[in-house]
């Protein structure tokens, strides 16, 4: 790999004060499993790695204030072996779990798969569809963004120069509330997102929705927030009518691109299949937690 | 560049060397430390061969920085074997004949053993999601599952299953 320098702050003070004050490029790592990949392939040539793994706080999991506070550093397989966790938000540890290895999941974090920017990033669409909130230190102090609006095409991100994600606030379910997140890809394990499908709806006590996120990845340059597929499900219960508009919905919000993995025409057809899959399972969870 | 000043523990054993930023742990523990028992395959993540446990997690340590182990205790495949008697996961591979060229080998074994220090009762589904960051490309992965399940069986005090 090319030289480059590594710092570890103990604040997050610390860590923006380095970061804006490099000259050249300056990298926030975490579990490192996307830039030091992309370090060894000469995309990117860092002069400064920031690793943020020794700030407090940053690797963790606390609730405070009707949330679930996750630190920005947190490694995959902290979360999954977490089983309140995993009972509070199956759809958000699902498509964490889904993120490359067993190797890969001892370091890698939510913060690392949001800021590498992929379209197909997995555990992006469910803690999106749970309306997180990405906590952003910087020059100017801290601020609160929601995860969506991290990400502003492949491999940008809107966080300006000194700044850096230190946790992500997940809003703690209602009554009824719950999510869900599948991905389909052409193997079993082990591969990149055709398409990926986040949801998290809440019902009453007939299993009428009464709010819902649906949530789309590697349809378009961004993850898709599909409006009109969560109007197709809010005060509807889940029959073949609200199914077939959620499909609809979800069809016409893909703007994809053809690749290897699939075709526009495919991966257009598979979010319609993933999102009524996916929002089955979200209902059945949801009617469930009463 | 002045070089990095890394305390660890290896192998249950504390070390201390020094190492530039941009040296992968996997550099560390073959050109510093003469560990050369964790291979490099392909460098980027996908084949699993440089495999070492972190603090309990299995890890690639070719998307680790040396730097980065200050203060974390690390298990290389150097350390699985207690002095000479193998690991039951080591001994299994060796009466499966779970390994042809065993390249991916020391990978496959790290990752097997930190399996079984999780859970003494995985399936076999399990066991193949847990090992399916680890490529071979000589066996076609089913002595090894067998080596894995059999270890694993023998850990909890079963008799190795019937031929």
């Amino acid at each position: 790999m090319p030289r480059v320098n590594y710092i570890a702050p103990t604040t997050v003070d610390d860590a923006v004060k380095a970061l804006a004050a490099a000259s050249g490029l300056a990298k926030v790592m975490s579990g490192g499993t996307d830039l030091l990949v992309q370090m060894k392939s000469g995309r990117l040539k860092p002069d400064l790695i920031v690793d943020t793994k020794k700030i407090p706080g940053l690797i963790g999991i606390r609730e405070e204030g009707g949330f679930t506070i996750i630190g920005a550093a947190t490694p995959g397989a902290t979360l999954s072996y977490n089983e309140k966790l995993e009972h509070t938000y199956p759809g958000i540890i699902e498509g964490l779990d889904l993120i490359g290895s067993t190797q890969i999941q001892g370091r890698a974090s939510l913060a690392g798969n949001l800021c590498n920017a992929s379209p197909a990033a997995d555990s992006v669409p469910a803690m999106i569809a749970a309306r997180a909130i990405a906590v952003v230190a910087g020059p100017s102090g801290k601020r609160e963004a929601p995860v969506e609006a991290i990400c502003t095409g492949p491999g940008r991100t809107s966080l300006q120069k000194g700044e850096f994600i230190v946790e992500f606030k997940i809003p703690t379910p209602k009554s009824r509330q719950c999510d869900a997140y599948l991905r389909f890809i052409p193997r079993t394990e082990m591969d990149i997102a055709v398409v990926g499908c986040g949801v998290n709806v809440t019902l009453d006590a007939n299993g009428t929705c009464t709010d819902a996120r649906v949530v789309l990845g590697a349809v378009a340059p961004t993850t898709v927030i599909v409006e009109d597929a969560a109007k197709a499900l809010i005060g509807h219960k889940l029959d073949d009518a609200t199914l077939s508009a959620l499909d609809a919905a979800a069809q016409a919000a893909c703007k994809p691109i053809n690749d290897k993995r699939g075709t526009i025409e495919y991966r257009t057809k598979i979010a319609g299949v993933l999102a009524r899959r996916t929002t089955a399972i979200a209902f059945e969870r949801a009617a469930a937690r009463a | 560049m002045s070089k990095h000043h890394v305390t660890a523990v290896i192998n249950g054993e504390p070390v201390e060397y020094l190492c530039e930023a941009q040296q992968t742990m996997l550099d560390v523990l073959r050109d510093e430390l003469n560990l050369t028992g964790t291979k490099e395959g392909c460098g980027s993540g996908d084949c699993g061969a440089c495999t070492i446990i972190v603090d309990g997690a299995i890890v690639c340590s070719c998307l680790m920085l040396g730097v980065e182990a200050e203060g974390h205790k690390v298990t290389t495949i150097e350390g699985i074997a207690q002095g000479d008697k193998l690991h039951p996961v080591q001994q299994k591979f060796l009466e499966h004949a779970a390994l042809q060229c065993g390249f991916c080998t020391p990978g496959f074994i790290v990752a097997a053993k930190a399996l079984l220090d999780t859970t003494l009762n995985p399936t076999e589904e399990e066991a193949r999601y847990w090992l399916a960051g680890n490529l071979c490309r000589c066996t076609g992965y089913d002595k090894i599952l067998r080596a894995v399940m059999d270890a694993a069986a023998e850990m909890r005090g079963e008799k190795a299953a019937a031929e």
